[in-house]
């Protein structure tokens, strides 16, 4: 082979690249997005992660970039496929970090992938705003990676607001006593269980039926007649988007008859609403929002009209919170990662959401933890000082 | 008898996942890994048939099966047969297949994230109770599971009875001698291997009114069909729906009586046990 019309090659595409990156510099920020496109967080982050990021690009370059010290910038967006791997999204996060210089990174999809990437958002000095984390952690977590923030709730807060609710309707004569309790065999699934259970016994609840199935199962009839054999008057699943899907239309086959029905992610999904129809009338849900702010109207019109799709009612919205917030801070200080990151820490921001700021544990105290379908909509019942919520209502059959 | 008829209906869902695997493995020895794409993609027309245009999936298996048949016949005339040409033997071929196959598993999730999105997608189709013997289950699973017999027989007979079918045994058992009484290899090969990928599309058309599928859960169904191949003996069609209807009740019977939790060890320790007892799987022969 001859080398040196390769070499000439190489190092033509080289000096081409470097052209290209160095004007790109002038006048764009990069941003670096990593999320899963397959694998089994893929459908989750479809609906939840990638359209609000897509809607944010589009509507900050609509608007002529962000402003930094004076300059109007465009936003260059760059994108990896995690696989849902956690190798894969710390390879991404490097790779941003390093090869693509990219100025800013959005937090990773999903409880375990944030935590996979905080060490390496650490070294490299870029604020973390992560939103589909849910852990007891924050505290520890931010303690170790001080540029890490969490704005979606943490896992206690999630089942004692559906404790409270359920004892809410028990106190108020709705409701008996009995719950049935499942979970999905992983991470998620198990610590809502654990945090569930002491705080059920303690507001006075039974729990006739405790038990966990493996992901990914195939034929949740078994679940839903061991439930209904315990005869419960609440039916309570931590549950992922494929099994919340099945144990609903399980239930619905069996007749399950309870006062409260409740399976946790992708209970707030559009898909969710259109599949189960007016079935889905008082079932209940992880997460909510406020569907009558005018802000949230506002967000969902733009998210169909630019994505093409709706966005879900929980962790949507957050998400493009936490772009809002990254893009108020950018404006503020400019583009130094440390000087966002103590932005972070002491400012307020206007979101779609309301207010948002974050405690001494780089957490945002106020947000969504139970919804529930009423009339045809996921509308939140519970939260930690936000307003809108309405009061809960009674499941009444499957009709 | 409700855990029994629970086991059975599951059972018949697995047979639909395995079956056309047992075609294509067996047969046209192609160890194929994209076979749980092709499910996918069978459910997707299934869904799109029926949220656009109210198509019920029981219909819509009518356009899947010789679409599937043409694109997996395609298939392998394209990317498998020069690989069957070239390998000197059969363990040369597996090795080829199962890389070629990996490949294609990567560009059937990448084309059907491009048409389709990562969305889940999920539809209610007879969401309804049936009775049997004083207990309900779903009639889409129960329908399901009619499909699935009634798919099994038909391929059963035909491979019993038929010319082509019998060829089609005699390449299995025998792919050198076969050709040596004047079996068209080449072409019954191919014709296993459309036949195998179009039963797969239509289990996903079926499979999908129950189950929530997205573009990636494709692997999940490979390996479940791998493992229920394998238990039941390769190229063997009553082995697959034996192992796969024992694997429905099993995983039934722990879930109900034991822990739903346990049903996925269960599974493998019968898988274990089957690879040490009988490795060449329940109705499989020993190799010569």
């Amino acid at each position: 082979m001859n080398r040196r019309p390769f070499l000439k090659l190489t190092s033509a595409i080289a000096i081409a690249a470097a052209l290209t990156g160095t004007a790109a510099a002038a006048d764009t920020i990069r941003i670096g997005a990593v999320a899963p496109r397959t694998g089994p967080l893929a459908g989750g982050a479809t609906v939840t992660q990638w359209p609000s990021i897509e809607l944010w690009v589009h509507q900050v370059n609509e608007a002529g970039g962000l402003n930094v010290d004076g300059e109007m910038m465009l936003i260059e967006l760059i994108e990896y496929d995690d696989q849902t791997n956690p190798g894969e999204t710390i390879r991404a996060v490097q790779r941003l970090a390093t090869q693509d210089n990219a100025h800013f990174i959005i937090a990773p999809y999903g409880t375990g992938l944030n935590l996979a990437a905080a060490p390496l958002f650490d070294r490299y000095g870029y604020p973390q705003i992560a939103v589909s984390a849910i852990t007891d952690q924050q505290g520890a977590l931010a303690e170790q990676f001080p540029n890490m923030f969490f704005t979606l709730g943490t896992t206690t807060a999630l089942a004692s607001d559906l404790v409270d609710v359920l004892e809410g309707m028990r106190d108020a004569g709705d409701l008996g006593n009995r719950v049935a309790m499942v979970n999905v065999a992983d991470a998620f699934g198990i610590e809502l269980a654990t945090a569930a259970r002491p705080l059920f016994e303690e507001a006075g609840f039974e729990i006739v039926y405790d038990t966990s199935y493996p992901l990914g199962t195939q034929d949740l009839s078994p679940v839903i007649n061991g439930a209904a054999a315990a005869e419960p008057d609440a039916f309570v699943a931590w549950s992922y988007p494929p099994d919340t899907f099945g144990l609903t239309e399980q239930a619905m086959i069996a007749g399950l008859d309870v006062d409260a029905f409740y399976t946790a992610v992708a209970t707030p999904f559009p898909g969710y609403g259109a599949r189960f129809g007016p079935a889905a009338e008082g079932v209940l849900g992880a997460g909510g929002v406020n569907p009558d702010s005018e802000a949230f109207q506002a967000y969902a019109a733009a998210h169909l009209e630019v994505t093409g799709a709706e966005p879900d009612y929980w962790a949507s919205a957050t998400t493009y919170a936490s772009l809002e917030i990254l893009a108020q801070s950018i404006e503020a200080v400019g583009l130094d990662r440390a000087e966002v990151s103590d932005y972070l820490r002491e400012a307020t921001f206007e979101t779609i959401l309301g207010p948002i700021s974050f405690d001494e544990n780089n957490s945002n105290a106020a947000f969504w933890t139970v919804g529930q379908w009423q009339g045809g909509v996921f509308r939140g019942v519970a939260s930690r000082d936000r307003d809108g919520a309405v009061p809960v209502i009674l499941k009444d059959g499957w009709e | 008898m409700e855990i029994l008829i629970t086991g059975l209906l599951l059972g018949g869902t697995y047979a639909l996942i395995a079956m056309g695997l047992n075609l294509q493995y067996g047969v046209a020895r192609i160890m194929n890994l994209a076979n749980g794409e092709i499910l996918v993609a069978g459910g997707y027309v299934a869904f799109i048939a029926y949220t656009a245009a109210q198509l019920s999936p029981l219909l819509t298996i009518f356009i899947v099966a010789p679409l599937a048949f043409g694109i997996n016949w395609l298939i392998y005339r394209i990317m498998l047969q020069p690989l069957v040409t070239r390998a000197k033997n059969r363990g040369q071929l597996e090795t080829d297949s199962i890389l070629a196959t990996f490949g294609l598993s990567f560009i059937g999730v990448g084309l059907m994230l491009s048409f389709f999105g990562g969305d889940y997608f999920s539809y209610s189709f007879m969401a309804v109770p049936v009775e049997l013997l004083g207990n309900s289950y779903g009639a889409n699973r129960a329908i399901s599971f009619a499909m699935a017999v009634v798919i099994c027989g038909a391929l059963y007979i035909w491979l019993n009875r038929s010319r082509a079918g019998l060829s089609i045994r005699a390449i299995a058992t025998a792919p050198a001698s076969a050709r040596l009484v004047g079996i068209d290899v080449k072409r019954l090969s191919a014709l296993a291997f459309a036949l195998g990928g179009a039963v797969t599309a239509v289990g996903g058309a079926l499979i999908s009114t129950y189950l929530t599928l997205d573009a990636s859960t494709g692997v999940v169904f490979t390996l479940k069909a791998l493992i229920i191949v394998i238990m039941g003996g390769v190229g063997d069609v009553r082995g697959t729906i034996v192992a796969a209807l024992l694997l429905g009740v099993l995983e039934t019977t722990v879930a109900t009586l034991i822990d739903p939790g346990l049903t996925l060890a269960a599974a493998y320790v019968m898988f274990l046990g089957i690879l040490l007892f009988r490795p060449q799987g329940l109705f499989g022969k020993k190799t010569t």
